[in-house]
């Protein structure tokens, strides 16, 4: 591991470690460039991961108080846990279920295909599809998406045969184990896929592509990648002429340091991201840094989302092999002959006893809910994931009543739906019943969103800096050597699972700031 | 995972073949005076046939409490099988919410108050033992506490202590752990016959070396 004096100012300090900033550390680490990488979280490795949901919950989730506020029904059955996110080297790709989908053209311009739709702050990405193809080619090969690069789909489970059956019957016709960064055969040192069914808790057969076991130990054979696991940033600092200089961090005794930076790319998901920017606020920028346009922690998506289970007279065993490896893709196109803007992807998913007593419907109890439970092993289900409406006042604020452990206000998550994102929800639910019931389904059951797992646009891209944070490489408008990394750029949400789009900009953002710094203008 | 202490006869070894014929003494544990240490005891025999058997050490368990007394570990147990009715569950896995509501109850003065509190309203509800009731009176009376906080203090510990144990798993059929196994690719990841399989371009073949 490379080690960077805290006072060496030369290198591009990076404030995270997941499938925004672990990709961004090694691809700019393999151009030659010095890395230092803060995670806040500790380091697991596949022998550490634990076959266990609530076990595995504690070791990976962010669980760093958290607040929520808003008609979501998330604020009032989980008010304290927002999001369903890492705190761990490797972010949260080491719990993500591996869906690797491109955006689809019209995403790119959500704002001029779906028109002016009152009480959304849409708006067109400053980057289209065609600009983003070579950089999703890349990302595909790097992360081992099958079903590209001539790597064979993975073998469906019964969960997926529950999917397909249904789905055929009722005349969907793009069905099939999905675009998935799971192994389906050995490839880039990784084995294949041995469907534990245990995705969700960290691969224990590195299967399943994560920072944490491919781009980061690659940055570091090159010599120049520092990562600091248990580095929990607190502030980024600017100079006197409005240049980020330094990030204060607590290390793992809790005592504070400082890490000058030539460059700073904050990638701490959705949540943390803006939270930082605003913890960072000066008497240059008091309403935080980078952050002229007001739009920091605003525009917050976590795409419309809720699940169907269903369950069968014959089992199904759905925990059985990979958690998400099937879809439906029929209704991610854009058709308002259903009654809203933009479109939804229908995935497989399963949950393990304990997490179906948990989320199956919070809150409930009594002898319709135990009948469920009852019934584990012949139930089938699906994860309904689709565009919801960036807002305005789905935000990301602090707030001051609450305080972390370090005596900074914790952020508090506001959300409303849009009553395009509850048409949406009410459309995919019954569909998802459709498919069920065609596959002979006795009963079925609308779960409502999770916690979010998706979490997005809080710090949007866009062409104009009057209502964006940053530009179209992620580079924010008011502070020349500060980008944002992760999903937060995201200025719609578009259907699909976002990693693949995260890392695919962090590609690109990295060719841009290596040529940057090779030109001196960084 | 869950697993509660139970409590058995510990034998001395001894032959069968004694020549004096004389029995030899069993060294138990003086498991009355033990269990009078702590505040309260449940106690239960897994039924014949349970699957659980296998799991356990004996057919009967014993639960001791700290804080709660008998009948309010009763009067817990009870109430979480009116909140969450299973009648494959037997006592000893509800005995599991009562052991964590005490351990929270023996942890903090207010949670025990609001655990005695709680029952107490259980029991005039009922109009006498809630723990004796029947199961239509039980559920009148936790409808009727719906909503404050000491329903949602034990419907929410439900879903760990019911859920999240080993004699839970084994009953709904969940088993757990997978990757020591070498996971599901060989042990019936797609074995689902009752519907037509899905073609090889929708779902591809395992790649098995």
């Amino acid at each position: 591991m490379a080690r960077i004096e805290f006072n060496d100012g030369s290198a591009v300090v990076i404030i995270g470690s997941g499938a925004g900033g672990g990709t961004l550390a090694n691809e700019l680490c393999q151009k030659g460039v010095k890395v230092v990488v803060l995670e806040a979280g500790a380091m697991q490795s596949s022998a550490s991961f634990i076959n266990d949901e609530w076990k595995s919950f504690s070791q990976l989730a962010w669980l760093d108080p958290r607040t929520t506020s808003g008609s979501w029904r998330v604020a009032k059955d989980f008010s304290g846990l927002p999001a369903w996110i890492c705190k761990t080297v490797g972010g949260s790709t080491t719990h993500w279920a591996g869906a690797s989908l491109r955006f689809q053209a019209h995403e790119f311009k959500a704002r001029t295909t779906y028109g002016d739709i009152a009480g959304t702050s849409l708006m067109d990405w400053p980057v289209t599809l065609q600009d983003m193809e070579p950089w999703y080619g890349k990302a595909e090969d790097k992360m081992g998406v099958t079903r590209t690069n001539g790597i064979p789909g993975l073998p469906g489970n019964n969960n997926f045969k529950v999917m397909h059956a249904g789905a055929k019957r009722l005349g969907y016709k793009e069905v099939h184990t999905g675009r998935m960064a799971i192994n389906s055969q050995p490839r880039d040192g990784r084995g294949r896929c041995m469907q534990l069914g245990f995705c969700f808790q960290g691969c224990k057969s590195g299967a399943k592509w994560s920072t944490l076991y491919t781009e980061l130990p690659k940055a570091e054979a090159t010599g120049n990648l520092d990562l600091r696991p248990e580095s929990q940033v607190v502030r980024v600092e600017h100079d006197d002429a409005g240049k980020a200089s330094a990030v204060v961090y607590r290390d793992k005794t809790g005592a504070e340091q400082r890490q000058r930076a030539r460059v700073v790319c904050v990638a701490g998901n959705s949540i943390e991201t803006p939270r930082l920017l605003l913890l960072s606020a000066s008497s240059k920028f008091p309403d935080g840094l980078a952050n002229s346009s007001g739009q920091v922690g605003r525009n917050y998506m976590r795409h419309m989302t809720g699940s169907v289970y269903a369950a069968f007279k014959q089992p199904v065993h759905m925990y059985r092999g990979t958690t998400m490896a099937g879809i439906i893709q029929d209704e991610a196109r854009h058709d308002t002959k259903r009654g809203f803007a933009g479109g939804y992807e229908m995935e497989t998913l399963s949950l393990g006893l304990p997490f179906m007593a948990a989320f199956l419907n919070p809150g409930d109890w009594g002898g319709e809910f135990a009948w469920w439970m009852d019934h584990y092993t012949n139930l089938a289900g699906m994860w309904l994931v689709g565009e919801d409406m960036p807002r305005p006042g789905n935000r990301i604020t602090l707030n001051k009543d609450v305080k972390d452990k370090y005596g900074n206000p914790v952020p508090n998550v506001h959300f409303d739906d849009h009553e395009n994102d509850v048409a949406m929800r009410n459309h995919a639910f019954a569909q998802g019943e459709k498919v069920y019931k065609a596959a002979g389904a006795i009963k079925t059951f609308r779960t409502p969103p999770y916690p979010s797992t998706h979490n997005l646009g809080s710090c949007r891209m866009g062409a104009s800096a009057k209502d964006s944070v940053c530009n179209a490489f992620g580079q924010t408008h008011d502070v020349s050597n500060l980008f944002i990394s992760d999903g937060s750029q995201f200025t719609t949400g578009g259907a699909e699972n976002p990693t693949l789009t995260i890392v695919a900009l962090a590609i690109r953002q990295a060719d841009h700031i290596a040529a940057r710094m090779g030109r001196r203008e960084l | 995972m869950r697993v509660i202490p139970i409590r058995g006869a510990t034998t001395v070894a001894a032959s069968c073949d004694e020549p004096s014929g004389e029995v030899p003494k069993l060294d138990l544990p003086l498991v009355r005076r033990d269990f009078l240490k702590g505040s309260g005891v449940l106690m239960g025999t897994l039924a014949l046939g349970s699957p659980l058997l296998a799991l356990a050490p004996s057919r009967a368990w014993a639960l001791e409490l700290k804080t709660l007394t008998t009948a309010e570990g009763e009067a817990v147990l009870k109430m979480g099988r009116t909140l969450f009715p299973h009648k494959r569950l037997p006592d000893a896995v509800y005995a599991l919410l009562a052991k964590d509501m005490d351990a929270a109850a023996s942890g903090d003065a207010k949670t025990a108050q609001m655990l005695r509190d709680g029952v107490a309203a259980l029991d005039k509800a009922v109009g006498g033992s809630f723990a004796r009731a029947s199961d239509a009176r039980r559920l009148a009376a936790v409808k009727a506490i719906e909503g404050g906080p000491f329903f949602a203090a034990v419907r929410g510990k439900c879903i760990t202590s019911l859920y999240d144990n080993d004699m839970a798993y084994k009953v709904f059929g969940y088993p757990g752990s997978a990757w020591e196994k070498g996971g599901y690719i060989t042990r019936g990841f797609q074995d689902l016959k009752w519907l037509p399989e899905p073609d090889a371009e929708a779902s591809p073949k395992p790649y098995l070396g």
